[in-house]
């Protein structure tokens, strides 16, 4: 009965909802799009730059001009940072693939990088990375490639930059990148170890290893690549690959078994190995030696039993013990002080503090510099450090310390001070989720309301000015800062529209921050013991973060708390790691290693008595984990054990199952947190045809506010809302690659929607002369997919809307009277649900890297879509955009009802670039976070940047906006209410006369 | 360097000749096709940003860093001072070049190399399937990131909400009495009597000061 009613009632609430919408967006004459005017830049959203894990740095700090230094990054980034504050001048984000192997500055204008495994050279602008020259190395990939660029041997002349990898050596201009020669050492299996340059020579000394026993010296002419002189001797007992020049004419060598040193020294084609005894400077040696690169000459790091020794190299057979460090520890490599003199630092760990040591070879007895700083333990360990010197005024040397720690920040350390730091850590965000502010306590008022009506008149007369275009441009920075300052916006309690939250995420690092939506600011963070590498787990890998804990009822007077999953490598079998964390003050709750791997996780639409969220782990070996253990969340779940269905998918067996729960009757009752799981059903590609390229569900999350939808016709048609519908495309195998890689011919797109329940394929479609990328969005009873066309060259993209048929012919009112409607019909796993579909195609300009879609608190607003594009944009579409009933002509109406004649191809509207006009570089992913105010969604996406938004898809017709003129309402209102006495007093006046006459 | 200013496909002469003389001196280097020593050809071709800058939008006159996108993110390459970007070792097959420039919309770009015809490059946008014959890479259009404000007029605040109250208000005092001035004075005279039998609350008699 309830189902029959619901529909006129439904179709009224829906017309008359549309129609509330229709008429404010007449009212507001608004466009399709969310537009931002310039002035409201940076109210509601908030922009990040970040550059990621630093693997090399370079410093350029000469006398005149602004010191800086630049970096290369993990994220495959390089960036100039200002040397004194940290900024960022300058970053240049390369492809994915492009992986940055070494930076280097050339003739103190150009930053060099080479990446792609040594075959791509660039050279950037020093003042603005204006990309210079580039060029392209045939370098095998198989062999590591570096980089050398010549010291300053002519001034004013061109210097040479080698790159050397495998048995060939490259050396290009640094001018315009031209290849200048090029030399293919042709012996097999060459591996060049080391190229240097003798002093004042015109002379390349390039050394390398053939084969496992073969040691290699070349002399190679600066000018032309000629090889001078060649000497090679064999070493019978062999060489592991490792190796550490000491000096221009000795290099240190590990033999093939890792249990020695060997000593190579060259001179004159006259090569001589000699055997270092290791048992005379550590009397209890075994084991293995490690070689340490320490780039710094008559200087030698090894490696024994976890304890680093510093070795002196005095001759070719004479080493001197120097100092021993114990873990954690970071060197730096050699800066050379004066002509005669280098120098380099020694960081060590000891509890929250470090200790920087500089040593210099003069004198490797004393350090020239020692000091101690207090570090924050959430950083962790010391990874790297890069340092450099500066001339103080009493003419002695000072050092400049950029410290890469374990949580990926980089710090700046200077006299015993950290002068500034990064939170690189957010660069390489893996999943992250939200939290509710606590509630303002009563009594308190944290809000800091305008102090006067004055103030209050004032500053809203000022707005009036700026909306009317009124205001001078010192009256538009007014009103920018008294915008900008509301503090409403950065308070640390729950707000009434739900725009404060607190977004805890994860980084690859192990570490967990939680940022305010207001700022951005880092409000707690926490390295989690758990993920970070130790003894029993050496590999630790962060997954993902869920809220664990969310109190609203029962358990009012907690914190709410968020678990985060990680594994103990990399491999699907490596235990679990289970870590809880309190979402108000990053203090960790509780951590453990769980004797499972974990391959699934499934958070449970149950909670138990203290709010807890119910998860489900599921092992690599399909036996399912109840979390959180204990008694009151077992009976919340045996309740609701029927009813849990999941399915999994494995790319590499083109395979899709389904399971469900076997009550654990087998087991033994020790487990009693452990459930078996029944595969139900599996779907099998066929491998010689299709290939899963992408699958994609519903949020669980999702509120759907209305089950059908009122088309034109006063009809109604049924959404086949289903929390359990997957989208999976198939790509031909052939088509599986990039771009380019396949001809129209051989491409076929497979799209399916299936119930997970069930196994059933509800809808197959397929789309000739597609192939992958896909990308794909699900959402109420729709998704949303893009691809490419091979066919037109150009991106398309799909939507496919599903209805439930069996409840459409609820709308006879005649069945409904005389009681024929099929409500009492049998619901049926085995009947076929009878669904109708609905699809449509337009053309998309752009690559996508990321696609979502917006959520709202009821779901009651329409939706949009966001898009990350290639350029690191985000736009929003309008779903109206992609609706299959988009006819060339609609009917009058269809046009009332909102449908935008079919165009081939979606429009780009500038204007609804949610990031405007910046660039969310690197962009990964955008999540959409429901606020409380039903028309507003909150956006946060991140990649190497983050950006925070809030966008309101129908436009907040639910509040006032910002911008909203109290002061103009105010004006409206006393000059009606003057009117009124005015036309009151005319009024009386002419009475008065009329009586008179 | 082997390059040629292969790109031209057999069309009429009098077709490339316009070009040719326009372009010549970019020619070795604005759309060339040559078999490096690596496995593939190589695309070279330029983007060109008239100085047109889009003053309004804010943003910096010129972008510095304009990525050049093969094949939606497969390789990514920067396009220089000058405009020119390259890519190598690209194999024979149907590419597709995007451009990313922040304040101006560019269309993708197909980019066809011949297997059979080594060193043949035919190139088109695909937004408007215009047909390239030098891969030189023009914006369609700038890009307005924000909503411009409209200069303050009456008419916009005759438009707002309470600009039309203020208007209507006007209206009921001017025109109004000018209707009433046409009505039968007769008809006006019962009209007000029904009124005042009614007790339509006037707003004399609402305030303390009454008659």
């Amino acid at each position: 009965m309830g189902s029959s009613h619901l529909r006129p009632w439904t179709a009224m609430a829906i017309r008359a909802r549309l129609g509330f919408v229709i008429l404010l967006s007449l009212f507001f004459s608004a466009t399709l799009s969310t537009a931002l005017y310039e002035d409201q830049v940076g109210l509601a959203d908030w922009h990040h730059k970040y550059i990621g894990k630093v693997k090399h740095a370079v410093f350029h700090t000469q006398k005149t001009g602004r010191k800086r230094v630049v970096v290369s990054t993990e994220e495959n980034v390089v960036a100039s940072l200002d040397l004194r504050t940290g900024f960022i001048f300058w970053r240049n984000v390369l492809g994915k693939n492009d992986h940055i192997d070494q930076v280097d500055i050339a003739l103190g204008k150009y930053v060099v990088t080479l990446s792609s495994g040594g075959s791509i050279l660039r050279a950037w602008n020093l003042p603005d990375g204006q990309m210079i020259w580039e060029s392209t190395l045939p370098v095998s990939t198989l062999s590591k490639s570096s980089l050398y660029v010549l010291a300053n041997m002519n001034v004013g002349k061109d210097n040479l930059i080698l790159v050397f990898g495998g048995s060939s050596i490259h050396a290009l201009s640094s001018m315009d990148g031209q290849i200048v020669w090029r030399k293919e050492l042709s012996i097999d299996s060459l591996e060049i170890q080391q190229i240097f340059q003798p002093h004042d020579s015109d002379i390349i000394n390039a050394v390398g290893f053939v084969g496992s026993s073969e040691f290699v010296v070349y002399q190679i002419s600066y000018r032309t690549g000629e090889v001078m002189q060649q000497s090679k001797a064999s070493f019978e007992s062999g060489f592991c690959g490792e190796a550490s020049l000491v000096f221009d004419n000795l290099v240190v060598a590990l033999d093939a078994s890792k249990s020695s040193l060997v000593s190579i020294s060259f001179k004159n084609e006259v090569i001589n190995f000699h055997q270092i005894n290791l048992s005379d400077l550590v009397p209890d040696f075994s084991g293995k030696v490690t070689l340490l690169p320490l780039k710094f000459n008559g200087m030698l790091a090894i490696e024994i039993a976890s304890s680093i020794l510093l070795l002196r190299v005095k001759g070719a057979n004479e080493l001197e013990f120097v100092e021993k460090i114990s873990h954690p520890f970071a060197f730096s490599d050699a800066l050379p002080l004066s002509k005669e003199q280098q120098a380099f630092a020694i960081l060590q760990h000891d509890e929250s503090k470090i200790h920087f040591k500089v040593k210099s070879d003069n004198d490797l007895r004393n350090e020239i510099l020692k000091e101690t700083i207090q570090m924050d333990s959430q950083r962790g360990n010391i990874e790297k450090v890069f340092i450099n010197n500066y001339i103080r005024t009493d003419r002695t040397h000072g050092f400049r310390f950029l410290v890469v720690m374990e949580d990926h920040s980089l710090l700046l350390i200077q006299q015993g001070e950290i002068v500034w730091s990064r939170e690189d850590g957010l660069a390489s965000i893996v999943d992250s989720t939200t939290s509710e502010l606590p509630v303002e306590k009563e009594g308190v008022s944290v809000a800091e309301v305008e102090h006067n009506l004055f103030e209050w008149l004032k500053g809203h007369l000022l707005k009036l000015k700026g909306t009317l275009m009124l205001a001078s441009p010192d009256e538009v920075a007014a009103i920018q800062a008294i915008r900008l300052k509301s503090s409403e916006k950065n308070k640390m309690t729950r707000d009434h529209n739900g725009f404060r939250k607190l977004i805890i995420v994860l980084t690859r690092a192990g570490k967990v921050l939680a940022l305010h939506t207001g700022d951005g600011r880092v409000v707690w963070s926490v390295l989690l013991p758990a993920l970070r590498r130790s003894e029993t787990c050496g590999n630790p890998f962060a997954l993902r973060v869920y809220q664990w804990q969310v109190p609203h009822h029962h358990a009012m007077h907690e914190n709410p708390s968020v678990l985060v999953v990680g594994r103990c490598g990399h491999g699907f079998d490596a235990p679990g790691i289970f870590s809880i964390v309190d979402s108000y003050t990053g203090k960790v709750q509780n951590s453990l290693i769980l004797e499972h791997s974990v391959s699934h996780i499934m958070p449970l639409p149950l909670t138990d008595s203290t709010e807890q969220r119910l998860h489900l782990i599921i092992d690599a070996k399909l036996q399912a984990h109840l979390y959180p253990k204990n008694s009151d969340s077992l009976k919340h779940f045996f309740n609701e054990m029927p009813n849990i269905y999941w399915y999994s998918v494995e790319v590499e067996k083109n395979k899709i199952k389904g399971y469900s729960l076997e009550s654990k009757a087998e087991l033994d009752t020790a487990e009693e947190y452990v459930f078996q799981a029944k595969e139900l059903w599996s779907i099998i590609f066929p491998s010689e045809s299709e290939k899963i390229a992408v699958t994609a569900t519903r949020k669980m999350n999702e509120i759907v506010h209305t089950q059908a939808k009122v088309v034109a016709d006063q009809d109604v048609m049924y959404k086949y809302v289903s929390k359990n519908i997957l989208f999976v495309a198939t790509v031909a195998p052939k088509a599986a690659g990039e771009i380019g890689s396949a001809t129209p011919e051989e491409a076929l797109l497979y799209a399916y929607l299936i119930d997970t329940v069930s196994g059933r394929i509800l809808h197959r479609v397929c789309h000739q002369g597609a192939q992958g990328p896909v990308h794909a969005v699900v959402s109420e009873n729709w998704v949303v997919y893009h691809y490419f066309n091979l066919r037109a060259h150009r991106y398309e993209m799909s939507v496919i809307e599903i209805y439930d048929q069996s409840r459409a012919d609820n709308k006879d009112v005649w069945k409904l009277v005389l009681g024929k409607h099929n409500l009492t019909a049998p619901v049926s796993l085995y009947s076929r649900p009878d669904v109708m579909v609905k699809s449509q195609s337009y053309f998309f300009t752009h690559s996508v890297k990321s696609m979502a879609v917006t959520a709202t608190a009821k779901g009651i607003t329409s939706k949009q879509l966001l898009i990350g594009t290639i350029g690191d944009q985000v736009l929003a579409l309008d779903k109206r955009f992609l609706d299959p009933r988009r006819s060339v002509n609609p009917t009058q109406s269809e046009k009332e009802e909102g449908i935008i004649p079919l165009t081939d191809s979606l429009p780009i509207v500038p204007q609804s670039y949610i990031t405007h006009s910046l660039q969310v570089e690197g962009l990964r992913s955008m999540v959409t976070i429901p606020a409380k105010l039903e028309s507003t969604t909150l956006v946060f996406s991140y990649g190497v940047d983050l950006f925070f938004t809030r966008i309101a898809p129908s436009r907040t017709y639910d509040s006032l906006t910002e911008d909203f003129s109290y002061a103009l309402l105010l004006i409206t209102i006393v000059v009606l209410v003057a009117a009124i006495f005015v036309t009151w007093a005319l009024s009386e006046k002419k009475e008065l006369k009329e009586k008179w006459r | 360097m082997r390059s040629s200013a292969a790109l031209f496909n057999p069309s009429p002469p009098l077709v490339l000749l316009l070009p040719l003389l326009l372009f010549s001196h970019l020619l070795p280097r604005a759309l060339a096709a040559d078999l490096g020593s690596g496995d593939g050809y190589t695309i070279a071709g330029r983007v060109k940003l008239d100085g047109a800058t889009s003053k309004e939008s804010g943003l910096p006159a010129k972008p510095t860093n304009i990525k050049v996108i093969l094949n939606g993110g497969q390789s990514i390459s920067f396009a220089r001072a000058d405009g020119y970007f390259s890519f190598h070792n690209v194999p024979a097959g149907t590419h597709l070049i995007e451009v990313a420039a922040l304040g101006y919309f560019f269309s993708p770009v197909r980019v066809d190399i011949s297997a059979r015809n080594p060193g043949k490059i035919q190139a088109a946008l695909t937004e408007n399937r215009r047909v390239l014959y030098e891969l030189i890479l023009e914006p369609l259009r700038e890009e307005q990131y924000y909503e411009k404000r409209e200069p303050f007029s009456i008419m916009s605040l005759m438009k707002s909400p309470m600009g039309l109250m203020m208007g209507f208000m006007l209206l009921v005092m001017f025109v109004m009495p000018k209707l009433m001035e046409n009505i039968d004075p007769e008809e006006m005279r019962r009209a007000q009597e029904d009124m005042r039998a009614q007790g339509v609350p006037s707003l004399s008699s609402l305030l303390p000061r009454s008659n």
